[in-house]
């Protein structure tokens, strides 16, 4: 249950973006997530439930957009879809592959609400 | 080009999105900003920092992965015996409780500091930090991490470490790198232990849990070994020693190494959707 520490990260990350843009409220965050991030979508959604209480993201929505799993062959060169314990190429079976997509864990994105008086503004 | 899951953003442009939003409304008037990085950067700074400090003390930082009591406190025992006179070694212990495995390190001989994480099932780069000011980096050539008994969790966090050791004793089974691809996939040399139990344990097929690790598209050596009768030390220490050697090629050039997973996969796909 890594979920927890890694949702207080993203919290963490999420205040200082808020604070640098003057929000008074997140509304939405997205995550993007790879099968081999090693972290499970849905236990951190339940972590988010309880780790966003008291945060400026404590009505803020996460939503999870889950990347597929990629692979290119580093011998014959093709690129195929791939299973998380099954990266081998598709094309000719060899073992030697590059993963291309399926490890993320990234912060892709925050919506927030600014503060009225820094409405339009931009900076200070 | 894309202006919805933020793969266009470049350093170059960056700051059109930061600042002022201008580029990054919603429909709903409320301002979008996109991020694109690692929800771990934080772990991943300090474990930089802490990747830093070993280098410019020119030692070699290992971490160990597996389930609990699959061997590693007994692998590292074995290991402290047979070339603490050729290096000076340094272990960090992460345990949910108890100094039990720092005692049995220092019954060796060998420095070990022990984290207790309490309830925390991984170790990360902050909790090493700390670690390290109980150590004196430069007295050591080769440190040691033997992270929380987990096979899950610790994956996911770069410590600062060069090489990731992932350890599956043959009492799990030879199906694990098929069910934690994650953990198996971060290795630099998979370790199957307690060889010295395939006796009495006919159910364990090493060609097939060494066929799962090919699966997961890892080239690192895998070695059957046992610190019970001593097999596959010799194609392990000698491993060791080469590592060693290339830390020293490496930081000869100025040079470091990250472990095989962590933020390279997220540079990599920066630079695909770019």
């Amino acid at each position: 249950m890594h979920e927890l520490s890694i949702c207080q990260a993203m919290l963490t990350q999420v205040e200082e973006i808020a604070q640098r843009e003057h929000a008074s409220q997140v509304t939405r965050i997205l995550i993007r997530i790879g099968p081999l991030s090693g972290v499970v979508p849905e236990l951190l959604q339940q972590a988010f439930t309880i780790a966003r209480a008291g945060s400026v993201a404590a009505n803020a929505e996460l939503e999870t957009e889950l990347q597929s799993i990629r692979v290119r062959c580093q011998q014959c060169g093709a690129e195929c879809d791939a299973e998380t314990n099954r990266l081998i190429c598709c094309e000719c079976g060899d073992f030697r592959t590059q993963l291309i997509s399926g490890d993320e864990l990234l912060l892709a994105r925050v919506e927030l609400t600014r503060e009225p008086e820094e409405e339009g503004t931009g900076k200070d | 080009m894309c202006d919805t899951c933020g793969c266009n953003i470049t350093d170059g442009n960056r700051h059109l999105i930061e600042e002022g939003g201008k580029h990054a409304h919603t429909d709903d008037g409320s301002v979008a900003v996109e991020v694109l990085q690692s929800l771990l950067s934080a772990n991943d700074h300090q474990a930089a920092h802490n990747r830093e400090h070993f280098d410019r003390h020119q030692l070699l930082a290992i971490n160990l992965m597996s389930s609990p009591g699959s061997g590693k406190t007994r692998l590292l025992e074995t290991t402290l015996d047979t070339i603490k006179k050729r290096y000076r070694m340094g272990v960090i212990e992460g345990d949910l409780e108890t100094e039990n495995d720092a005692q049995r390190i220092r019954q060796k001989g060998v420095e070990a500091v022990q984290i207790t994480t309490g309830t925390a099932c991984h170790l990360d780069a902050h909790l090493i930090h700390h670690a390290l000011h109980q150590m004196n980096l430069d007295e050591l050539d080769i440190l040691f991490i033997e992270n929380v008994g987990n096979l899950v969790c610790p994956a996911s966090f770069d410590l600062g470490q060069h090489l990731n050791i992932t350890l599956l004793s043959v009492t799990e089974g030879d199906d694990k790198p098929a069910k934690y691809p994650v953990i198996f996939r971060a290795a630099d040399h998979v370790l199957i232990t307690k060889s010295d139990l395939l006796a009495v344990l006919d159910d364990f097929n090493t060609e097939k849990a060494e066929q799962a690790v090919r699966h997961l598209a890892v080239e690192a050596p895998v070695t059957l070994i046992s610190a019970k009768n001593g097999e596959g030390f010799e194609t392990w220490l000698t491993w060791l020693d080469e590592q060693v050697q290339k830390q020293a090629e490496r930081r000869a050039k100025g040079e470091t190494t990250n472990p095989k997973l962590q933020t390279e996969g997220i540079h990599m796909h920066a630079h695909d959707t770019r």
